[in-house]
């Protein structure tokens, strides 16, 4: 009961230190808008070749953004300690993740519902008949994004080339979500939409795995 | 100062090492604080001072050796009730607002009535006026007040103070001396790191002398007191 007490109040202050600097959403926006609109223009694809190739080119986007917009996920907390104090205040420190997973997650969850319209206009691909389906693989795959992002972020600011060792780490490790979130969204593009089950369950034990894994080490990857 | 109930708790020391890599940033420390002293750590930078505190808060694990507390004369190894922790760094959120801040520590720690306690240590840091203001928008000195508040919630028997003084004013730091003297008084163990002498390290009933990780000198006011704190500055 106090984790998940403490997960709302730390979530709270997530969402309430970032719509007031609107740093993360607002970056992470452009730098998405500006892969979808250069892939379109580089490629200018057909109908066809956008069914084909634009869920790959769309979780592209969305995996380099996470790995944008996680960097400074446990960065932050260390310009004044923050992550000290909380540290202390909070008896478990799997709220402290999961308070930043859940955050990390309705942020890209935003991003992607944002890009979703643009996507449609640019590729001609329509998103409106499999809008809820999409929204529930788009939630899926951020998930699991924000889940690997989360812990990986937390290793990261600790160590000295902290820019450069979270897309490395992160990227090849989220391999498994963007095949998935990829096949699972194209089958939902095409003329007759259909959602992948087993690929929405592949998501589902991926993101289980990877959150018991923080459960059980999270406390040892704040430890100074 | 708000009337306190809490349980004054000592802490031990025990042959504690620090290691950062090859690195001895502690060696072989064994200290026995008693519960209502009020210690300063002096010393030259990296002497191992910052390094003694985040152990004795818990937010660093000594490579060997053991912390234990001492409360009401029962030895507990390891866990402390969570302790007051001023620290160089303020410890608090700049996007946050003075009282949004004390209300998020509150809220995380359980404090019962969350919002009064906030109000009650706002108007004891004399920020009650700013309580709206976001803390980026505050000196260096109001926002140790808040940092200082943010210790003080949660009614620490134990308070940890790293170069609390640092970036205040010569009121700020006679505001913190009066501050300090409050704390000593009401029976808490305190323990800081200073550097150099000062009105706040006048409140000290005990001086200890780090030097390169280890302990060299270690003694009640006297004396050597002043010697021990000069050295810092050294």
């Amino acid at each position: 009961m106090a984790l998940l007490s403490n997960t709302a109040v730390l979530l709270g202050k997530e969402l309430r230190t970032e719509f007031r600097s609107r740093e993360l959403l607002t970056t992470t926006v452009v730098f998405i808008l500006t892969i979808v609109v250069l892939f379109s223009f580089t490629f200018d694809p057909s109908v066809s070749e956008s069914r084909r190739f634009g869920p790959g080119l769309l979780w592209l986007a969305f995996l380099f953004a996470a790995s944008l917009m996680l960097q400074p996920c446990f960065l932050r907390e260390q310009n004044n300690d923050t992550l000290s104090a909380l540290r202390l205040s909070v008896n478990d420190p799997f709220a402290i993740f999961l308070a930043k997973l859940a955050a990390n997650t309705l942020f890209l969850l935003f991003t992607q519902i944002l890009l979703l319209p643009v996507f449609s206009v640019l590729y001609n691909v329509p998103v409106l008949a499999a809008f809820p389906q999409l929204v529930l693989v788009m939630f899926m795959g951020s998930l699991g994004l924000s889940v690997t992002g989360t812990a990986l972020s937390a290793i990261s600011a600790q160590a000295r080339m902290r820019e450069l060792l979270l897309p490395l780490l992160l990227l090849p490790l989220l391999t498994p979500v963007l095949i998935a979130s990829t096949e699972a969204t194209a089958a939902l593009l095409v003329p007759n939409p259909a959602m992948r089950w087993d690929w929405l369950g592949f998501l589902l034990a991926f993101d289980v795995v990877f959150l018991t894994a923080l459960w059980l080490f999270g406390e040892y990857l704040l430890e100074e | 100062m708000t009337p306190t109930v809490f349980a004054p708790t000592g802490i031990r020391f025990e042959n504690i090492d620090k290691r950062y890599g090859g690195l001895y940033a502690l060696r072989r420390v064994s200290l026995e604080i008693a519960a209502g002293e009020c210690v300063v750590f002096a010393g030259r930078n990296g002497s191992g001072k910052t390094t003694l505190l985040r152990i004795a808060a818990q937010l660093a694990r000594p490579s060997s050796g053991t912390v234990s507390f001492l409360n009401g004369g029962e030895e507990r190894c390891g866990t402390l009730p969570p302790a007051g922790f001023v620290a160089h760094a303020t410890m608090v959120y700049d996007e946050l607002t003075a009282e949004e801040n004390l209300l998020l520590f509150a809220q995380l720690q359980r404090i019962v009535e969350p919002a009064a306690r906030a109000e009650a240590l706002l108007q004891e840091v004399g920020l009650a006026e700013r309580r709206h203001s976001l803390v980026r928008t505050f000196s260096r000195g109001m926002r140790q007040r808040v940092a200082i508040a943010r210790a003080l919630l949660n009614e620490p028997a134990v308070v940890l103070l790293d170069e609390p003084t640092t970036g205040l004013d010569t009121e700020g730091a006679s505001w913190f001396a009066q501050t300090l003297r409050h704390l000593r008084d009401s029976g808490r163990t305190i323990l800081m790191s200073l550097h150099g002498e000062s009105e706040v390290s006048t409140l000290a009933t005990r001086a200890i002398r780090l030097d390169a990780g280890a302990v060299v000198a270690d003694t009640l006011t006297g004396a050597n007191f002043r010697s021990i704190l000069a050295f810092a500055n050294a």
